[in-house]
């Protein structure tokens, strides 16, 4: 069922309405295994219900989605063997210690071992020192950093970031940049979501612009600028940005 | 029934129950209520008050307290299953190879364990101040039972609101009239001297059927048909509550 060749997601006449809202009128895109694919729009173009209905937990109003080569509809249980959600907002248990927290999700993988396995991510997500304190301690990137590490517990070959540094300041968005390129390289399939063009531009290898319902544009970067006219060569000073200088100030090694 | 149901509800009992250990207030607050109540009962209305029995007011009043420790208690089971909902560990839980229902139970359990503890918390102050009992074994347990019942079938009506409210003080407020309800029964004044309508309502609702059944078994006296019609009480609300619970659930995940 499941072939190397097989596009980790493929989406297809996806639509989804909120009673007299449609806010999915026939959405169409795949994605890659092993890549990067960035859902680009702005607030209310249904982003988020094109990922819960990807993560089962909306069901399309009509439409048909495979990821990992199993139908969300009809094989949820496989879908969800196969896939890991981050949600908009980092959900992590804040009454409970960052490694509680890895543990839990542990347990509830049924993987053997969810202590050397929460040990193990604490280290790759730099948190071992925090990794005893509650989660409501924690700033904002650690605690995406620990949703984020959460949501790579068992190797899920496809991984659903849904608007991943919405709220982060710039030290943590580059953080959360940096876990995201490491788990495409090996070899795990993003599909996340942003309102944030520049982070589509950074990290992705395909990006899809979902508007008023519809994917208007689908492909590289490249692509994407192709449809404009030619750059034109024109001398400008380089102002360093703003982001430029605080990174500098605050020595960020970015 | 998914082949993991009672592991991962283990897992999420256990969660829970280390969220009440960590905020033992919530343990605390469900009893106050309770026992400055009974305080009040006691030592300033119980004086003037002609319950017809020659036992002490506190004995008369304790079935309607721990009904009341319940409604309060229950508030709390509402008021984790919102947060939650809001804070997106439900969506993750949700979109996880878990058994589905295992989160609802988890937090229908945690429910009954920490209604338990409080019960007993209020059962211990009542003994302090002098409520004595003959009762044996069976009708202590006969006691629990009902009790337990009681606290499932409110438990389960906490649910809908946890599960559907938007803001957190519409998921607790449920409760106000939960709590109120024993008042306009017989757990404080016999309903023989209420006017005939507030009457009729007092003698029919559910509160005084278990108020009597749990009384007569204190007591050590014959508990009549009372112990049967509030079996069917709590069965009833039980029964129509999880089912409404299921509804709203499930439309939540669909």
């Amino acid at each position: 069922m499941t072939t190397q060749q097989a596009p980790a997601i493929q989406v297809h006449g996806l639509e989804k309405s909120y009673k007299e809202l449609h806010v999915l009128r026939g959405v169409d895109f795949e994605v890659a295994r092993g890549s990067i694919f960035a859902l680009l729009g702005s607030n209310g173009a249904g982003k988020t219900t094109a990922v819960k209905i990807l993560s089962t937990l909306l069901k399309a109003d009509a439409g048909t989605a495979r990821v990992n080569g199993f139908d969300v509809a009809t094989q949820a249980a496989n879908v969800r063997e196969s896939i890991s959600l981050t949600g908009q907002f980092a959900a992590v248990d804040e009454i409970l210690s960052g490694r509680e927290n890895l543990v839990l999700v542990a347990r509830l993988r049924h993987l053997k071992n969810p202590g050397k396995i929460a040990d193990d991510l604490l280290e790759r997500f730099s948190l071992t020192d925090a990794g005893g304190r509650k989660a409501a301690t924690y700033s904002g990137g650690m605690r995406r950093r620990l949703d984020i590490a959460m949501s790579l517990i068992g190797d899920p070959p496809i991984i659903f970031l849904d608007e991943p540094t919405t709220g982060l300041d710039p030290q943590a968005r580059i953080e959360v940049w940096q876990a995201v390129r490491e788990l495409a390289d090996q070899g795990t399939t993003v599909l996340l979501t942003t309102q944030y063009l520049d982070e589509a531009e950074q990290l992705a290898d395909r990006i899809a612009i979902l508007h008023e319902g519809r994917i208007i544009v689908n492909g590289t970067l490249a692509e994407l600028k192709q449809l404009l006219p030619p750059a034109k060569v024109e001398y400008v000073e380089k102002q360093p940005t703003l982001e430029d200088v605080f990174l500098t100030l605050v020595g960020t090694k970015a | 029934m998914s082949k993991h149901f009672f592991g991962d509800t283990t897992v999420l009992l256990g969660r829970s129950l280390r969220h009440i250990t960590r905020s033992p207030d919530t343990i605390i607050t469900t009893a106050i209520m309770p026992i400055a109540m009974m305080l009040m009962f006691v030592y300033v209305f119980g004086g003037a008050i002609r319950t017809g029995s020659d036992s002490s007011y506190v004995n008369y009043m304790l079935p309607g307290i721990l009904l009341i420790t319940v409604a309060s208690g229950i508030a709390y089971t509402a008021y984790r299953l919102f947060m939650d909902m809001k804070g997106g560990i439900f969506e993750r839980f949700q979109s996880m190879p878990t058994a589905r229902s295992s989160v609802l139970w988890a937090h229908v359990l945690t429910s009954l364990v920490a209604n338990l503890i409080s019960l007993v918390v209020v059962t211990l102050v009542a003994l302090l101040m002098g409520f004595r009992s003959g009762a044996g074994v069976s009708a202590w347990l006969a006691v629990a039972g009902i009790l337990i019942l009681f606290t499932l079938a409110l438990t389960w009506i906490a649910v809908i609101p946890g599960l559907s409210a938007k803001t957190m003080e519409g998921a607790s407020a449920f409760s106000y009239p939960l709590i109120f309800l024993p008042f306009l029964s017989s757990a404080f004044v016999p309903t023989a001297t209420m006017p005939g309508p507030v009457r009729f309502f007092a003698e029919n609702q559910p509160v005084t059927s278990i108020v009597n059944a749990i009384r007569a078994l204190f007591t050590g006296t014959p508990v009549g048909t009372d112990i049967w019609i509030a079996l069917a009480w709590c069965v009833g609300i039980l029964v129509v509550a999880y089912a409404f619970a299921m509804r709203t659930y499930r439309r939540k995940i669909s």
